[in-house]
């Protein structure tokens, strides 16, 4: 175990090396950067702030010293906010870790009850009414869902703020405050369950009908048990053991942000500051976004592994 | 297959007395298949939008989409089933016509990822060693690295490089199979892996086969099913890429339509609030030929390759 984990990790580092040099080229390769874009400076003085930003050195150098101060925990400093980079995310994302992590304990919660009573009930019309419900979720366009509830819920209905995280010019504080932001995300968390519920659902419902079908799960009625006992003691805990391989690839969903969702719902979080900076071109923001997701991938995919073994003995590492 | 019961075999006897069938593997799976109901109707729901998009312009009056400033942005009516555009244009024709775009895209970048992911991963699988390292590390590569933000680097060079709006879609279809095969070229080769063991491998060895038959004619051919799940799957995850790219201005441009770019309409405050007819139909467009791509993909799963429900 321990050599298998060592080996992993020393090639969670070549693979995060090779992914920095991809996407620092892939940035690098991009026409146009901050300074090009602003009209209102002049030829010399754009030559004079490449100089000071460093942009006018070779694409290797430039590398190199990004790596080597990224190595140092610096990671830059966003051209367009004049912030070190790591400052804004650590602004930016706990309000994306907000909406993802109460829409991750729905999808969860949702998809367990779901699942497994449609198991329960196989070729149930409860269990048809799931499947297509399933089939559903999984072919939504994530914006255009979005969209579609914010014409319906904020712009008809007038029930729901159509966006942001708080009302424009409101400075309301303690349980209004709560509120308030409570109001916000109602839509876009609704949209994100919607968007993972579909293939979870359906993975509790396989799981557990696989379960249901095992031997002990015979020999538990055999012995005269109560159905819910044997239900819930027996199958569902045996049902929810493999999901937790599932936890490490959350990992990235948790941190990393919602581009879309963000975006149409104008929310303040890291995938948002993403889009933002996306259209000044503000490199050292969107190298440091990409690369720090794929870092959460990759410790993510580790993460599942070693779950995976922990839940599963039999499963050599 | 090999255990059927007493009574089947029976009855199997008895209906190839009455009229001979000819039985085949693909014969029963098309046989089970036509007796599922809900992934027969995803497919003449696919057929349907098929031909809609691709034969419906022909006989609509609007299809030179000829810009009538007399007639902007009207509400549906028996005239213009979906109403006009900004420029007096039929919402309709044109969501036809984004349609055959929208499908296309989505119909090639399956087939090209279909094909990379699936000879790169049996290519890894039967040479082993430094081939299949390569091949596979830069797989993992692909698959670390986050797909959206890339696709959008992509998009935004793509724009920087003023490519004409007509090239644009094939590149769109290129970006979106370079992100997918490397999900496939790791699936492939799992398969191949337990494939290339068997015995009628070893028979194609001691025939002296050379590796291109081989790989083609002997290995690749038992993964086809597997591979028809997972195209016909994977066309509406590409349909709904496209249209992610499409609506941020990163994806087909216009005046290209496709369903993506038709909701950007949606960008727009007052086209937004004021003239859903812009940006409705083309967003349920997607969603429906989504789903029904969706329940027929999984239906075949059932009857082709059952082992990968999951």
């Amino acid at each position: 175990m321990s050599t298998y984990l060592l080996r992993r990790f020393l090639y969670m580092i070549l693979i995060l090396f090779a992914a920095s040099l991809l996407i620092f080229m892939l940035y690098a390769l991009m026409p146009g950067d901050f300074v090009s874009n602003n009209m209102k400076l002049t030829a010399e003085r754009k030559a004079e702030l490449r100089e000071i930003y460093g942009l006018s050195k070779p694409v290797m150098e430039r590398y190199f010293n990004w790596m080597n101060n990224a190595f140092h925990g610096n990671f830059g400093y966003s051209l367009a906010q004049q912030k070190p980079v790591l400052t804004l995310f650590n602004e930016y994302i706990w309000n994306s870790f907000l909406l993802a992590v109460t829409s991750t304990f729905f999808t969860w919660l949702l998809a367990v009850i779901i699942g497994v009573i449609a198991a329960y009930k196989q070729y149930s019309w409860f269990d048809t009414l799931v499947m297509i419900g399933i089939f559903a979720a999984m072919s939504i366009p994530s914006f255009f869902i979005g969209l579609f509830l914010i014409k319906m819920f904020a712009v008809d209905l007038k029930w729901l703020p159509p966006g942001g995280m708080l009302t424009t010019g409101s400075n309301a504080t303690g349980m209004e405050f709560v509120r308030e932001v409570v109001d916000h995300m109602m839509l876009p968390v609704i949209v994100m369950t919607l968007l993972g519920v579909g293939s979870l659902t359906r993975y509790f419902r396989s799981n557990m009908l696989d379960v249901i079908r095992q031997d002990y799960i015979r020999t538990a009625r055999a012995k005269g048990m109560r159905e819910r006992v044997v239900l819930y003691r027996h199958a569902l805990k045996n049902a929810m053991l493999p999901a937790i391989t599932l936890v490490g690839f959350e990992l990235p969903g948790l941190f990393g942000g919602s581009l879309i969702i963000e975006k149409i719902f104008n929310w303040p979080g890291i995938g948002q500051l993403y889009m933002q900076s996306f259209t000044v071109r503000d490199y050292p923001l969107l190298m440091g976004f990409t690369m720090f997701i794929a870092v959460l991938t990759v410790i993510g995919t580790l993460l599942s592994d070693i779950l995976y073994h922990a839940a599963d003995p039999r499963v050599r590492l | 297959m090999s255990s059927i019961s007493g009574s089947v075999t029976k009855t199997e006897a008895h209906q190839a007395a009455v009229t001979p069938i000819r039985s085949s593997l693909w014969r029963q799976a098309l046989h089970r298949l036509r007796k599922n109901k809900l992934a027969m109707s995803g497919f003449i729901f696919i057929v349907f939008m098929l031909l809609a998009c691709f034969a419906g312009p022909l006989f609509s009056p609007y299809a030179d989409n000829k810009i009538n400033p007399a007639n902007m942005n009207a509400a549906p009516s028996l005239k213009h089933w979906l109403g006009t555009d900004m420029l007096g244009r039929d919402v309709l024709t044109r969501l036809l016509q984004a349609g055959r775009i929208s499908l296309t895209v989505g119909i090639a970048s399956m087939c090209i990822s279909v094909i990379l992911g699936s000879i790169l991963g049996a290519v890894a699988a039967y040479y082993r060693g430094i081939v299949d390292q390569i091949i596979m590390r830069v797989a993992d590569l692909l698959l670390t690295i986050p797909g959206l933000p890339i696709l959008f680097i992509m998009g935004a060079l793509l724009s920087e490089w003023k490519i004409p709006s007509e090239y644009r879609m094939y590149i769109v279809m290129l970006m979106l199979s370079f992100i997918g095969w490397p999900g496939l070229a790791r699936l492939v080769r799992s398969q191949m892996l337990s494939i290339r063991e068997r015995e009628f491998m070893q028979a194609a060895i001691v025939l002296g086969l050379n590796d291109r038959r081989k790989l083609f004619n002997h290995m690749i051919p038992n993964i086809i099913p597997l591979l028809i799940v997972v195209a016909t799957l994977s066309i509406g995850g590409a349909i709904l890429s496209e249209s992610v790219l499409s609506f941020f201005g990163l994806g087909v441009m216009p005046p290209t339509p496709t369903w993506g770019n038709m909701i950007d309409a949606a960008n727009n405050l007052i086209d937004f609030e004021k003239h859903p007819w812009l940006w409705i139909p083309p967003g349920v467009a997607i969603f429906t030929t989504v789903i029904a791509i969706n329940i027929f993909g999984d239906g075949l799963r059932d009857v082709l390759d059952p082992k990968q429900k999951k």
